[in-house]
C-alpha cells in the first residue's frame, strides 16, 4: 500500500494553490507532475557533468556521454527492449511516430494501406495522411463501438495483404480505454504488417514489454511519466530500424562524410542527428528510476481506486455521461452533462482550484463519433486522493447549478 | 452613446461583484439574454472557429452603423459575446475601428482572451473589427 501523504511531499506543485485555492491536478493526461528527485536531477547535471556527448575525450564529455548511455540502457531495461540500440531518444511521442512514418515512405506504394483506429490521437493520424499523400498509400480506419472499444471483427476484415503498417494507441487519451494490443499485433503479423503502438498514455500506468507484446515499433513521451518536456522513446526493432532511411540528417548519425556520399552511422546514431537533449535523455532515466521504486503494482491498485470512486460519484449527478465504459480502462474519465458545454464546466471548476482538460482533446474523430463538441476529462495519478475527486465532484455539481 | 460610454457602463457594473463566481453569473445571465442570431446566418461562413466553442457571428449595415448578432454553444461565450455585442453594435464602422478592448481586462475576464482559451473571442473581436473595416472601405468607394 502506498502513502499517499508521503508520495505527494514528492512532488513539490502538489501544495501550491492555484486561484486561492490548493491545487487539484486531474491533468495528468496532459502532462503529468514532476517529482523532487526528477527537479534535482536537471539542475545537478547542468552544475556538475555539462558538456556534449559522443564527441569530445575531455573528462566531462565521457561523463554526460556515460549518463546519457546509462539512461538509454535504463529504458531498454524498462520496456524489455532486446537491445540498447533499439532505443532511440526523441524528442516526444509525436516525433518518434513522424519518423517511422517517414521513413516507410520508402517502402510504400501506391494502394498500400495503412490501419490506424478511430481512438488516435491526432498526432497519430496526421503524419499517416501525409504519408498517404506522399506515396499514394489508402488510410484505412479501425471503427470503435458506443463503449468506445475498438471492434476487433472489423480490424479483422480490414487486414489483408495490402496492409503495410497498422498503428495503434496502447491506451486512448481521450477516452483511457486499454486497446487489445497483443492480439492486434499477432494479427496484423499473421498478414505481414507492421506495427506501431502509441503508448503516450500508456507509460505512465504501466510497463510495456515491447518484447511479449512482439511490436515493431513503440513511441512514448517522458514528460506524462514525470519526466521533462522534450524527451521520449521510440523503441524499434532492430531489423526494422536497419531498413528504415534515416529521418534527419547532421552531425552524429554519420559514419564518414564526403561531398561525393556519406555513410550513415550505426544503430542507435543514424536516428540522432544533432545535439540531443542531453539534460532531458538523463533526466528520463531519473524518472524511470522513481516510478519504479513506487512499483507499477502500487501505481496500478492506488489508480483503480481513484478510477472505481470517481466513476461512482460522478454518476450520482444527474444528466452526466461517461463516455468510454470497456472493462479495460486506465484511470481516465470522460464525461459531459446533457445540455451543458464542456468549456463551461472547465471554466467554472478551473476557478475552484480544479484542473481538469476540456475539448476534443485532440481526438476529433472520436468527438465526432459521439456528436460532441468535447469533454470534460479527468486523468488521475498515483498521487492523486479520493478526497480530491470528491473536491471536483461538488465542484461539477456548482458549476452545473450555475449553468442550468 | 460612444463606445467608450458603454464599455464604462459596462465596467461600473462589474465593478458591483465581489468575487468571480458573481461575476460568472451574471455573464450566463447576460448568455442567456442574448438575442439570437437567426438560424439562417449560423452558417460555416458565419462560424468563427475556435478550438473549445464555437461562435457565429453576423453583421449588417443599417444606415450608418452595424448591427451584430452572434450566438455561441457554451454560455459563458455567449455571455461575453453579448457584452461586446453591446459595446460594438449600431455602432459607426469608424468608431469600431479606432475602439479598444481593454474594457474586457478591467472586468477581470482576461483569461477568456488568453491563447490557451482559444474560445474564438480574440478571433470575434477581430471579425468585428474586420466586418467595420470592410463596411468602411465600401461606403468610401
Amino acid at each position: 500500500m502506498l502513502d499517499i501523504q508521503k508520495i505527494r511531499a514528492d512532488f513539490p506543485i502538489l501544495s501550491e494553490k492555484v486561484n486561492g485555492k490548493p491545487l487539484i491536478y486531474f491533468d495528468n493526461g496532459a502532462t503529468s507532475q514532476k517529482p523532487q528527485v526528477v527537479i534535482d536531477a536537471e539542475a545537478k547535471y547542468y552544475q556538475e557533468i555539462n558538456a556534449n556527448i559522443h564527441r569530445g575525450v575531455h573528462t566531462l564529455s565521457q561523463l554526460a556521454t556515460d549518463a546519457y548511455e546509462i539512461s538509454r540502457v535504463k529504458l531498454q531495461h524498462h520496456i524489455n527492449a532486446k537491445f540498447s540500440h533499439e532505443v532511440l531518444f526523441t524528442s516526444g511521442t509525436t516525433h518518434g511516430i513522424n519518423l517511422v512514418a517517414n521513413g516507410f515512405a520508402s517502402i510504400l506504394k501506391p494502394g498500400d494501406e495503412i490501419l490506424v483506429s478511430s481512438l488516435e490521437h491526432h498526432s497519430n493520424i496526421v503524419p499517416w495522411q501525409m504519408l498517404c499523400e506522399k506515396t499514394r498509400a489508402v488510410l484505412k480506419v479501425i471503427p470503435i463501438n458506443e463503449e468506445g472499444e475498438l471492434i476487433i471483427s472489423e480490424y479483422e476484415s480490414l487486414l489483408s495483404e495490402k496492409t503495410k503498417i497498422v498503428t495503434v494507441n496502447h491506451i486512448s487519451n481521450a477516452l483511457g480505454v486499454i486497446n487489445p494490443v497483443k492480439e492486434m499485433i499477432a494479427k496484423a503479423h499473421a498478414v505481414g504488417a507492421a506495427v506501431l503502438i502509441d503508448g503516450a498514455q500508456a507509460v505512465p500506468h504501466l510497463k510495456p514489454d515491447v518484447q511479449d507484446l512482439d511490436c515493431d515499433f513503440y513511441a512514448f513521451s517522458g514528460h506524462k511519466m514525470c519526466g521533462p518536456t522534450g524527451t521520449g522513446i521510440l523503441y524499434g526493432k532492430e531489423d526494422w530500424l536497419n531498413k528504415l532511411p534515416p529521418y534527419q540528417g547532421g552531425g552524429e548519425m554519420i559514419k564518414e562524410v564526403t561531398f561525393e556520399k556519406t555513410t550513415y552511422a550505426d544503430l542507435p546514431h543514424k536516428f540522432e542527428a544533432g545535439t540531443p537533449n542531453i539534460a532531458g535523455g538523463i533526466v528520463l532515466g531519473t524518472a524511470v528510476d522513481y516510478l519504479n521504486e513506487v512499483g507499477f503494482g502500487n501505481i496500478q491498485l492506488q489508480e483503480k481506486k481513484l478510477l472505481e470512486h470517481a466513476t461512482k460519484r460522478l454518476l450520482e449527478i444527474e444528466g452526466l455521461r461517461i463516455y468510454g465504459n470497456g472493462k479495460n480502462k486506465a484511470s481516465v474519465v470522460s464525461f459531459n452533462i446533457d445540455g451543458i458545454h464542456p468549456y463551461d464546466i472547465g471554466s467554472i471548476i478551473d476557478k475552484l482550484g480544479i484542473a481538469v482538460r476540456t475539448g476534443h482533446h485532440c481526438a476529433q474523430p472520436i468527438m465526432n463519433f459521439f456528436c460532441i463538441p468535447g469533454t470534460i476529462r479527468a486523468s488521475f495519478s498515483f498521487y492523486n486522493t479520493k478526497e480530491e475527486i470528491d473536491a471536483m465532484v461538488e465542484a461539477v455539481k456548482k458549476a452545473k447549478t450555475m449553468l442550468s | 452613446m460612444t463606445i467608450k460610454e458603454i464599455q464604462d457602463e459596462i465596467i461600473d457594473e462589474f465593478s458591483m461583484f465581489d468575487d468571480w463566481m458573481q461575476r460568472y453569473e451574471y455573464i450566463i445571465e447576460l448568455g442567456k439574454s442574448l438575442p439570437l442570431i437567426e438560424e439562417e446566418y449560423k452558417t460555416d461562413e458565419n462560424l468563427i472557429k475556435g478550438c473549445q466553442s464555437k461562435v457565429w457571428l453576423q453583421g449588417e449595415q443599417k444606415d450608418d452603423k452595424i448591427v451584430f448578432t452572434a450566438d455561441s454553444d457554451a454560455i459563458l461565450t455567449k455571455g461575453i459575446i453579448a457584452i461586446l455585442i453591446r459595446a460594438f453594435s449600431n455602432q459607426k464602422a469608424s468608431d469600431i475601428i479606432n475602439a479598444d478592448t481593454e474594457f474586457i481586462d478591467e472586468i477581470g475576464l482576461k483569461e477568456h482572451l488568453s491563447a490557451t482559451r482559444a474560445n474564438g473571442l480574440v478571433s470575434m473581436i477581430k471579425n468585428i473589427k474586420m466586418y467595420a473595416l470592410a463596411f468602411d472601405s465600401k461606403n468610401k468607394n
